[in-house]
């Protein structure tokens, strides 16, 4: 028998200190079809931006969560109803059920106001100062008087009743509490189940908006909104999720590392030629172009190898040497800088290189960077000559010990066994934690990159 | 006479009396460009520039030290903190230096400032915004506290404090903003500080409450009235200086008394509730005083069950009605 269900898809939890995620743009409508692990949406989380793919197959039914919604991990964002063989469905059976378990309330919840506490009787002789009072006052035995209240005792309106009938038993002119007493049982009862109901429908609307009751936060993307503020020349530009997280990791950045900085020059012509005589052949054969970060980065993950220091962490009472060399890659767009990740570059060579950059650069352009991609780098290589910089002093990538970056590559004459010759410089720039380098280890490690770039030549292979 | 939300009398309120004294002024985390968290203050800065409605650094301690060396000088600040809960690094200079300065310069300053600040959980804002935190300040002679529950008493008393000479905190509740709406008079509109507000006739039970919970007793009482049992509801409006003919007179009514808060039961205003009528009246209670008020424990919690727990809700105070009506 085929039965349609009805699945809730959630936010998934994408990485331990994710808590929240904002739906960014829905890829999928209701009435849409989706197969098992097919995007449903993209979001944008603290650290980085993901599709969500769903966990079954079926149609989509519902969003419960619109674009530009933030949501909790585990919060449903919509529903999947799927065609499953299966026994009879559940929903269908369910109703009889609980109504079935409502009858079985009903007559237990009846049952209670019968068998009301016939309490202790001894409430009957005890008076409070009121009904001894108004005893004193109308000239009545409180003793003669029939008792209304809890366990028999005899209240004030009782003893006023009772004077107000002439001292005698005024039941009939009474109704008040009578009728109290006597309503005491059913209302017991009747009131519990809609009395909850009717609360939370009060309670309600407040309750669903959060601590800043006007405001549902809204996460633009990028775009500048203009807040025409009067009298004033200035617009605002709401902070996205992106520029929030860059801000707070450079100032975290800055604020807590001490960070120095070097500079060196490195003689780059040979490496000029070699490129020059192969690029073209590389992108027929590889469709990639073969760039001089690719040998930067290799002469850089080099001479990391040589000074495993320059791959650590500082950890306050200790420094912690990382073994894999995950190298992130600063790669800008008009509005943001993210930092994916070359895993264990070490073991890659130059085309390997080159390769894993484009993709990384592709994904980055593309909003598509999974955040496996931006995590576990351990050293940072910045690209500042791409934009024409040619001396920069890079923020460390917190909490990596140090950054370095590759400038622009200009012809300039040089003087070498004092003769002037046209040569390719560019400068490398390093910035370090100074907590845990220091100049001689860092002047060390730039010139080992210095060498190792320079040291390429026609010769060098690229695989 | 135009119905409105609890937190449009508060602005209203404010807007009136700056139209109509140039002194008063509001101060304040985000009251200015954002018009406060709540938008408890939008528009006012539009409407009165940025000298009247100042946008302060995040520091309650410095917005109650302006605000009172302000008042000093004559002016009539409202000083707003944005969550009671920030309230109480401004705690010093609001007992030891506003609450004090008219007995301690013998008469020579007072000190007319209006702190505003909004009291209360229930909107899922956890310990840091969701206190009651009323039991710290009463019982400090010198200061006035109100606490309205309906619009049209959020404006008549706010108005009452701006215009009181001495310093008045005004405890609004942030859960009644929106929910509660209200017919509230128009043109100039004054609550008396130091009175309270029998809400409801009634024989049976005497009620006393004030702010949000006074909606419960209400919504309860109505329930009741079918069961036959009438309660008599009493508001308190003012919690400093106690209005103790009021409260006596509501006791006498009935000699069965409950009083509600959501501020913790130990030391808050229902002990001192309690004790002037148990002063007074001994003789003509008919039951022992019960208080219905927030549990004992730390803070509201975040987690929803939890936080229906702390919270009073209908049924909490209906049982508890009940229950004393039979005792």
């Amino acid at each position: 028998m085929k039965a349609a269900t009805i699945h809730e898809i959630v936010m998934p939890q994408l990485a331990e200190s994710v808590v929240n995620a904002t739906i960014e743009r829905w890829l999928k409508q209701p009435g849409d079809k989706v197969s098992m692990y097919e995007p449903l949406c993209e979001i944008i989380t603290e650290k980085v931006g993901a599709e969500i793919p769903s966990t079954i197959e079926g149609t989509l039914v519902k969003l419960l969560v619109g674009a530009g919604e933030t949501v909790e991990v585990g919060t449903p964002i919509c529903l999947i109803e799927s065609e499953a063989a299966g026994e009879p469905s559940v929903p269908a059976a369910q109703p009889p059920a609980a109504s079935g378990e409502r009858a079985a309330a009903a007559p237990a919840l009846a049952g209670t106001p019968a068998g009301r506490p016939a309490a202790a009787e001894g409430m009957r002789g005890r008076y409070s100062p009121a009904v001894l009072q108004l005893s004193a006052e109308h000239g009545i035995d409180p003793s003669a008087v029939p008792g209304t209240g809890a366990g028999g005792r005899v209240t004030r309106k009782d003893i006023l009743a009772y004077a107000a009938a002439g001292g005698r038993p005024a039941a009939s002119q009474t109704p008040a509490p009578q009728a109290a007493q006597a309503a005491s049982a059913a209302p017991a009862a009747a009131p519990q189940p809609g009395a909850g109901d009717r609360i939370v429908e009060a309670r309600g609307p407040v309750r669903s908006t959060g601590l800043h009751l006007t405001e549902t936060p809204r996460i633009p993307s990028v775009e500048i909104e203009g807040q025409a503020i009067p009298g004033r020349g200035e617009t605002f530009i709401d902070v996205t999720p992106v520029r929030n997280t860059i801000a707070s990791r450079m100032r975290q950045s800055v604020t807590e590392i001490p960070h120095g900085w070097m500079m060196i020059e490195v003689d780059v012509t040979n490496l000029v030629v070699l490129r020059g005589k192969l690029k073209d052949d590389f992108r027929k054969r590889e469709g990639t172009n073969l760039t001089y970060l690719a040998f930067f980065i290799k002469a850089v993950v080099n001479a990391i190898k040589d000074f495993p220091i320059i791959n650590s962490v500082w950890a306050v009472d200790k420094i912690i040497v990382k073994r894999d060399i995950n190298i992130s890659l600063s790669v800008g767009t008009e509005d943001s800088v993210v930092t994916p990740v070359i895993k264990n570059a070490d073991q890659k060579n130059i085309a390997g290189l080159a390769h894993e950059i484009e993709m990384l650069a592709r994904k980055t352009r593309e909003g598509k960077l999974k955040l496996d991609d931006v995590q576990g780098g351990t050293f940072t290589v910045n690209n500042t000559g791409s934009f024409g910089a040619i001396l920069t002093q890079p923020i460390i990538n917190y909490p990596q010990a140090a950054i370095i970056t590759f400038e622009s590559i200009v012809k300039r004459p040089v003087v070498i066994n004092d003769m002037l010759a046209v040569r390719s410089m560019a400068n490398i720039c390093l910035s370090l934690d100074h907590r845990i380098l220091d100049g001689v280890i860092c002047g060390r490690f730039l010139q080992r990159v210095k060498e190792n770039l320079e040291s390429f030549n026609s010769e060098t292979h690229l695989y | 006479m135009p119905v409105m939300d609890y937190i449009e009398a508060i602005r209203l309120a404010m807007k009136e009396e700056m139209e109509r004294d140039p002194d008063v002024f509001v101060l304040g985390e985000d009251v200015g460009v954002k018009g406060g968290v709540f938008t408890t203050t939008k528009g006012l800065q539009e409407q009165f520039g940025e000298a009247r409605v100042m946008d302060t650094p995040l520091s309650e301690s410095a917005i109650a030290g302006v605000a009172i060396g302000a008042a000093m000088y004559g002016m009539k600040p409202i000083a707003e903190m944005q969550y009671s809960d920030f309230m109480f690094p401004a705690t010093n200079q609001i007992i030891s230096e506003a609450a004090k300065i008219r007995y301690r310069s013998n008469n020579d300053w007072s000190c007319p400032v209006v702190i505003r600040a909004p009291i209360g959980g229930g909107i899922f804002g956890g310990l840091y915004h969701s206190q009651c935190p009323e039991s710290v300040f009463f019982g400090t002679p010198g200061l006035k506290i109100v606490a309205p529950y309906s619009p049209a008493d959020a404006k008549g008393l706010l108005t009452a404090a701006i215009r009181d000479p001495d310093p008045v905190l005004f405890f609004e509740n942030k859960k009644c903003y929106r929910l509660v709406t209200g017919p509230v008079p128009e043109g100039e509109h004054v609550v008396e500080i130091g009175k309270s507000n029998v809400l409801r006739e009634g024989d049976d039970i005497t009620v006393i409450s004030y702010s949000l919970p006074l909606h419960f007793a209400l919504q309860a009482a109505e329930e009741l009235q079918e069961e036959g049992i009438s309660a008599h509801i009493l508001d308190l409006r003012t919690l400093q200086p106690l209005d103790k003919e009021g409260i006596l007179a509501a006791a006498r009514r009935t000699g069965k008394v409950l009083i509600i808060h959501e501020d913790n039961k130990t030391g808050g205003i229902g002990a001192e509730v309690s004790a002037i009528i148990a002063e007074e009246m001994l003789y003509e209670l008919d039951a022992p005083i019960r208080r219905l008020c927030g549990p004992d424990v730390p803070a509201m919690p975040i987690n929803p069950p939890g936080e229906k727990f702390f919270m009073l809700n209908k049924d909490k105070v209906l049982a508890a009605m009940r229950e004393l009506a039979l005792y």
